[in-house]
């Protein structure tokens, strides 16, 4: 008689558990099912092909004197291309890594160190420093000052005081020839 | 607690038979049984709800003459303001309700926090105000990208870029946002689609909210529950009525705004086109953002400033289990009084902190006024929960006023309600 009703609960249990077992696979279908369907919906929202097909930009630099400063438009943000004066070069490659909150060293971020190419938005919140113009103010680091939230960037574009965390970004570059560059 | 549908109409009986909405209707907004005390503060529910009303149905009016394309978003906006029949009327009417629908959202906060509103059981009630909050201000600034003006683009590109904080992620999830790598064409087309949206899902969560309201009914000034129907008077007609008078009020303000002075709560840069290229040089977020927009640039350090900037409002979510005290009404509460005083002086110290440059004093005051902010929720109300000594609390919502004023002595014998 024990060995009955042990018999009988045992299958009882053996029942519930395959039971639960069923509802978590069930579940778990569904989980994956509507993760699935969703996947497509959220990744939609990403880049798509056009966007991601973007161009590449050349600029002629020619025009651009020592110590001036050209803005293009790459991916749809400002790229700032400066033409560094021996002071700036110096200044930029003088400095010591320690005193970096993003260390990086000039020479790592430029391919002829006259020509500095950098991405135009504050690595804060992506306003675009001043300091392309030759009225602007270019913060203590005499590189550029962005006035939404106070960050100054040096003359290789790093970033020295204020939120932003990272220096201003160097985009792919390649010299074409002497004077022309492509970016992207 | 609601009495029958009265009516001798055969058709609304046939209805209701069917699908009871003739009684629901009375039950929520008739019959209602609502504390007899409830003061002008009370207003601003429905206050809110008539914005939210006034925001859909212009809002739809607007999107049929509105193209979200960001060669044409911008002119398609001055051509309402200058071509669509009343469309400047109409456009200004969403652009000053949006604030307005604000400060009686705000004032409504307020109103819950001064008399304990959000303290059991009437927590989710609560909760489902902040969501409702959240929902608000997100539709509220994909609202102000549409006019693809100049503020409308760089608001877009500092709100969004707060995202790229996050470590890891936080550049994927801005890429993911704005389809692109910056702000953008296909930026704008979600989010007209979702400035569509969201006001829809806030008439969902609205309901909810009022579902819980009506759970437990409207807490009053002196913050006790009620303790009969002679606490309690029908909300028709005596709230219907006191409701409509506060429109009538809240509207003469408006128009105030709307018809003399349409642009005082916007920004003249919007009315420069989005470009890309040029940052203005002041960039400040619409008024209502500004106390949080001075929490996130009080702090130096990029992810902590947005992690506090939302932790700002996600305190409110556990506010109710923060403030330990079992009185509600601040009527009552000799000490919390003056800290809630100090604490909407901080409110308003941060706005004003928001809209300045972040140097000076205004950054130093701005730090402090952040700090005073968290400390009010994570210090101030659990220290006060435990050291206040309330005030005797009434017997009933009706004694004091019976009674006269005697009653409150009266009730020292019978010193804490616990609710
Ligand atoms: C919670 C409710 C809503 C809020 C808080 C809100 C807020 C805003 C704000 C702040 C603006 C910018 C106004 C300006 O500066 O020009 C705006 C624009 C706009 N909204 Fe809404 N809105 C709401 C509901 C709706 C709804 C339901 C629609 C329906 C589609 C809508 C359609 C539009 C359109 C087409 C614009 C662009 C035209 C313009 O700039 O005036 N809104 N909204
Ligand atoms: S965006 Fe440049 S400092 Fe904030």
């Amino acid at each position: 008689m024990a060995a009955d009703s042990a018999h009988a609960s045992q299958k009882s249990q053996d029942e519930e558990t395959r039971r639960d077992f069923l509802y978590l696979v069930a579940t778990a279908m569904g989980a994956v099912g509507a993760g699935a369907f969703a996947w497509p919906l959220v990744n939609s929202m990403n880049p798509s092909a056009d966007v991601l097909a973007l161009a590449s930009t050349e600029v002629d630099l020619t025009p651009i004197e020592v110590g001036q400063s050209l803005t293009v438009v790459w991916r749809g943000k400002p790229v700032f291309i400066r033409h560094r004066t021996e002071a700036e070069i110096t200044e930029a490659a003088g400095v010591s890594l320690d005193e970096l909150p993003d260390q990086e060293a000039d020479s790592d971020r430029v391919v002829k160190p006259e020509w500095l190419i950098v991405g135009g938005n504050c690595t804060h919140l992506g306003c675009v420093p001043l300091g392309q113009k030759t009225g602007d103010e270019k913060g203590e680091f005499g590189g550029w000052f962005c006035p939404c939230h106070g960050s100054h960037y040096d003359t290789s574009g790093r970033i020295r005081k204020g939120p932003a965390p990272e220096n201003l970004p160097v985009p792919p570059v390649e010299f074409l020839d002497d004077n022309t560059i492509k970016i992207g | 607690m609601s009495e029958h549908l009265k009516t001798n109409n055969a058709v609304i009986k046939w209805i209701d038979h069917r699908l009871p909405v003739f009684s629901m209707m009375n039950e929520t907004m008739i019959d209602y049984p609502a504390p007899k005390n409830l003061n002008y503060w009370w207003n601003f529910g429905s206050l809110a709800g008539l914005a939210l009303v006034v925001m859909i149905v212009t809002g739809i009016v607007l999107a049929m003459q509105y193209t979200a394309h960001v060669d044409y978003a911008f002119n398609s906006v001055e051509r309402i303001m200058r071509d669509v029949n009343g469309g400047w009327l109409v456009r200004y009417i969403h652009m000053n309700m949006a604030s307005f629908f604000f400060i009686a959202v705000f004032i409504h906060m307020f109103r819950g926090l001064y008399y304990g509103s959000y303290k059991a059981p009437r927590e989710i009630l609560w909760m489902l105000g902040v969501v409702i909050l959240l929902l608000m201000m997100a539709t509220a600034f994909m609202g102000y990208v549409l006019p693809w003006g100049q503020m409308s683009f760089w608001g877009a590109t500092v709100i969004t870029n707060l995202f790229s904080a996050f470590p890891l992620i936080g550049e994927s999830i801005v890429t993911w946002l704005w389809g692109g790598f910056s702000v953008d064409n296909p930026t704008l087309n979600r989010f007209f689609a979702l400035h569509y949206l969201l006001p829809f899902v806030i008439v969902g969560v609205v309901a909810v909210h009022l579902w819980a309201l009506h759970r437990f009914g409207s807490n009053n000034p002196l913050g006790i529950e009620a303790k009969g129907p002679q606490d309690k008077i029908p909300f028709h007609p005596y709230y219907t009525v006191k409701d409509a008078f506060g429109v009538g009020v809240f509207l003469l303000a408006f128009s105030g705004f709307l018809f003399f002075a349409p642009n005082f709560m916007g920004h003249p840069d919007n009315y420069i086109p989005a470009n890309p290229l040029v940052t203005p040089a002041h960039i400040v977020p619409e008024w209502y953002f500004l106390p949080f927009y001075a929490i996130l640039r009080s702090i130096p350090d990029k992810l902590m400033g947005v992690l506090a900037m939302f932790a700002s409002i996600g305190i409110l979510f556990i506010l109710p289990w923060l403030d330990r005290s079992p009185v509600r009404s601040a009527k009552f509460r000799p000490v919390y009084k003056w800290f809630f005083w100090l604490f909407f002086a901080n409110c308003l110290l941060l706005g004003w902190v928001g809209q300045e440059a972040a140097e000076g004093l205004p950054l130093l005051l701005g730090r402090l006024a952040t700090a005073y902010y968290f400390i009010h929720f994570l210090v101030i109300l659990p220290l006060l929960g435990v050291m206040e000594r309330p005030k005797p609390l009434p017997v009933s919502i009706s004694e004091p006023v019976l009674k006269g004023g005697g009653a409150l002595a009266g009730a020292a014998a019978k010193p804490m309600e616990k609710a």
